[in-house]
């Protein structure tokens, strides 16, 4: 009895938890065309909510906020040029809204081992951390995590999975 | 000649049997190799074996097949613990021991299960043991004649009646399972949705350690496998991984993020007292302790990429112990203190390494090009750990000395993270 009721509760968190964090973040086109033909499908809180909060820039799809992924070179876990932007935005937002908080999750791709992979997924959440908090974000704010690489995005073993899977991406609380 | 015709029956017949008590989860063993030195042994069927749930000479047989270390001379006798034993006929047949034993149903649903063991060279009882099994218990009862006969001939203690622990990954949900040695009597542990790695078990087998990512991040839990309760001992800002147990029980070494990028800590059993042992400008984690718990070898990659290193649990100046190639991780230590086993990178590919570490002498043992978590057994004569097999995750199991290799593949899933339990009492 006692084990059910723990894993009920392990459950029911995990599933909440996974809800939150469902929402697509590249998808630049899908609110248009949902309010183009207003169908009902399962886009439609998502339309909702952008219309309440239209004031904030964190629910625009055409913003660069809504860039939440930063990409890096095989064995490399300092940001690149191309994702300086994305960051100093992501800045300038958590400077201005100091009750919103983030989790960066730093991954790799699947070769070599599962505990230094983690460690190495941390290294690249720690860059993107550091680089928020040099440009002034409370370290309150922020909390850098690994999955290692056991939550791939691609799966697969090449160039363009492995490519996809050396990534962090910013999940805001 | 003949000897590689009976192992092929024999691997033969060990696939059959998995095969037709395949069940979802199970896990299916095949064998190659054979040792070094193989004693020849007849095992005759316990006269009453076939009233218990399962036939113990079967299990026993298979555990001594699978070892490597001996030769089962073929028999048709059924001989009892009090038969007359004939050594010189049983020496002409090949077989320098014998076992033999009966198996008896009480009044009271338990097995009386008895058994001897003979040097028929020698023409003398090597051992004589008795067991009052419960029902569900025979299966340990056979693996603990196994484990007898294989101590008494050999000089090294048995692991037959060891467990294992791993995760499998099946759909969308993974899970902690625990089975014996050979792969059978799964128990489920703890399921959930998100991924769990890095399982130790914990010195006096009663419970095992793991990171589980239920809460969206890496998290520390210890849990008994008796009564199943679970205890947080390390949920620090970032991520908490890596757990190992002090000889003693008492403490976990575990490698947190707290501070930065990924370090070594040392913390109670019961998530207090934490205290800092590593301090790099870079990775250090995968801590495990040396037999005598001084000292904590540990990757770093200090010097660059990944090696292992080791520190005085006092802390102090590490030193530097792999030095071949370029990406050597996840340090196990023998239980006698004397063999590293861990993961080395040469030419692309991730294998099975041991290093003498009163030589430095290092052998290859693998050959798969993605293993990864060696486990030691108790005896610290096998290692078991993860390779892959048709692209999922298997585990395999090999001697020390390379010789005989075992791979356990799960259907229609993957298996990963073996850890090999201590010597259960």
């Amino acid at each position: 009895m006692r084990k059910l009721s723990s894993l009920a509760i392990i459950f029911s968190a995990a599933m909440l938890l996974a809800a939150c964090s469902s929402t697509k973040l590249d998808d630049k086109n899908a609110p248009v065309e949902n309010r183009s033909t207003g169908m009902s499908t399962t886009a439609d809180s998502a339309a909702v909510n952008n219309a309440d909060t239209s004031a904030d820039p964190l629910n625009d799809p055409q913003s660069i906020l809504a860039k939440r992924s930063i990409y890096f070179d095989f064995d490399s876990y300092s940001i690149k040029e191309e994702f300086r932007a994305v960051v100093e935005a992501h800045a300038k937002y958590l400077n201005a809204h100091k009750d919103h908080k983030i989790i960066i999750q730093g991954n790799t791709d699947d070769r070599g081992g599962t505990e230094y992979n983690l460690a190495l997924g941390q290294k690249r959440a720690e860059a993107v951390r550091k680089a928020l908090v040099l440009l002034g974000v409370s370290d309150e704010q922020i909390e850098a995590v690994s999955f290692g690489k056991e939550k791939p995005r691609a799966l697969g073993s090449d160039e363009a999975a492995w490519a996809e899977n050396r990534r962090a991406d910013i999940v805001y609380q | 000649m003949s000897t590689t015709r009976n192992l092929t029956i024999l691997t033969m017949a060990a696939l059959g049997l998995a095969f037709s008590s395949a069940s979802q989860a199970q896990l299916r063993i095949d064998i190659a190799g054979v040792g070094a030195s193989q004693i020849p042994i007849a095992i005759a069927a316990f006269p009453g074996e076939e009233s218990a749930p399962q036939r113990i000479t079967s299990i026993v047989k298979d555990d001594l097949n699978r070892s490597g270390a001996f030769k089962l001379i073929d028999n048709e006798d059924a001989l009892s613990d009090a038969s007359a034993i004939s050594y010189d006929l049983w020496k002409k047949r090949g077989a320098d021991a014998l076992a033999v034993g009966s198996v008896q149903r009480l009044a009271d649903g338990r097995f009386d299960v008895r058994y001897r063991l003979f040097d028929n060279v020698k023409a003398t009882q090597l051992s004589a043991l008795s067991f009052g099994s419960q029902p569900q218990l025979i299966r340990l009862t056979a693996h603990k004649i196994a484990d007898d006969i294989y101590q008494k001939l050999t000089g090294i203690p048995g692991i037959f009646s060891t467990r294992i622990s791993y995760v499998t990954h099946v759909g969308k949900e993974y899970r902690l399972e625990v089975a014996d040695a050979d792969g059978d009597n799964v128990q489920v542990a703890l399921r959930s949705t998100e991924p769990i790695i890095s399982p130790v078990w914990s010195p006096d087998g009663s419970k095992v350690a793991y990171v589980s990512f239920e809460a969206k991040k890496p998290v520390i839990f210890t849990q008994n496998l008796i009564t199943r309760e679970r205890k947080l001992v390390a949920n620090f800002k970032g991520s908490n991984s890596a757990p190992a147990w002090s000889p003693d029980g008492s403490r976990l070494a575990v490698a947190l993020t707290r501070d930065g990028l990924t370090q070594i800590y040392m913390i109670n059993a019961d998530g207090g007292g934490l205290r800092r042992i590593t301090s790099s400008a870079g990775i250090d984690t995968e801590p495990r302790f040396s037999p005598d718990g001084n000292t904590i070898y540990f990757t770093s990659d200090r010097s660059g990429g990944p090696q292992i290193y080791k520190i005085s649990i006092n802390g102090g100046e590490p030193q530097r112990v792999t030095f071949n190639g370029s990406y050597n991780i996840s340090p196990r230590i023998s239980p006698d203190g004397t063999v590293l086993a861990y993961i080395s990178r040469r030419e692309g590919k991730f294998q099975l390494y041991t290093m003498d570490l009163n030589n430095g002498q290092e052998q290859r043992l693998s050959e798969g090009s993605r293993d990864e978590s060696p486990s030691f057994a108790p005896n610290g004569k096998y290692i078991i750990y993860a390779t892959e097999s048709s692209r999922r995750g298997a585990l395999a199991v090999i001697s020390t000395d390379g010789r005989i290799k075992q791979s356990l593949v799960m259907q229609g899933g993957d298996v990963r993270e073996p850890a090999w339990s201590p010597f259960v009492k």
